[in-house]
């Protein structure tokens, strides 16, 4: 159930990433940035979600990477969609009726 | 006993791979340039360590669950940063100093956010012939 070397490097190396990544998520400066650090941050949980199922040996844990892979990329798209709307001024919508 | 060799590889590499665009992320100057450090970078590192899950439990339904995992990521890793790229422009996000060309600057339209001339009929660019391509450049 312990981890080997090898798992324990990865897994050190995968929390300084996301030690790094919450860093920027704090800081920004803007909002772009933020939502690039969560999305950053989701694929480094997967990544740890697919050591984790390593070291305790049990496949189903990568099940949830299956969810989270789709949840973070539509969110981060969702995100830049309606941040794109939100700066289009009124009255220029587009011919499709959003 | 291979297989363990090619495990811990794909492993410590797409760590390695997931902390270099960490660190990107964290360091560079501008988000065009933290996209570019992490967008791929992240992406090919998970993908890695996810290779390395199922060779290392070498079962049908753990591969499959990696192949679609993968499939997803590089699907939407590639969509997320063109749209987040593309609002970041539109926004006016400062670039670095170090910037030397923006190749867009005047050129969007920011009523209706398309391209200047995406509307024009194709074949109007190859009417300019070969003087008009040296002028553009």
């Amino acid at each position: 159930m312990n981890p080997n070397p090898v798992e324990s490097a990865a897994l050190t190396m995968l929390a300084i990433s996301a030690t790094l990544a919450v860093w920027r998520l704090l800081r920004g400066p803007s909002l772009p940035d933020r939502v690039l650090a969560v999305d950053t941050l989701a694929t480094i949980g997967l990544a740890f979600i697919a050591v984790q199922a390593m070291v305790a040996g049990r496949a189903e844990i990568i099940d949830v990477g299956i969810a989270m892979a789709l949840i973070v990329g539509l969110a981060t798209v969702a995100f830049a969609h309606f941040l794109e709307r939100s700066i289009r001024p009124p009255g220029e919508e587009g011919e499709d009726g959003r | 006993m291979a297989a363990d060799l090619l495990v811990a590889v794909c492993l410590l590499t797409g760590a390695t791979l997931v902390l270099v665009s960490a660190l990107g992320l964290a360091r560079m100057p501008d988000l065009l340039l933290r996209m570019h450090a992490t967008s791929k970078a992240t992406t090919l590192g998970a993908t890695l360590i996810l290779t390395a899950a199922a060779i290392d439990f070498s079962a049908i339904a753990v591969t499959t669950r990696v192949l679609a995992i993968v499939a997803f990521l590089f699907l939407t890793a590639p969509l997320a940063a063109h749209l987040l790229a593309r609002v970041s422009y539109f926004l006016g996000i400062p670039l670095s100093h170090h910037t030397v060309l923006d190749e867009l600057a005047g050129k969007y339209d920011h009523a209706s956010h398309l391209l200047a001339g995406a509307e024009a009929p194709a074949g109007t660019r190859e009417a300019q012939g070969p003087t008009g391509q040296s002028a553009r450049r």
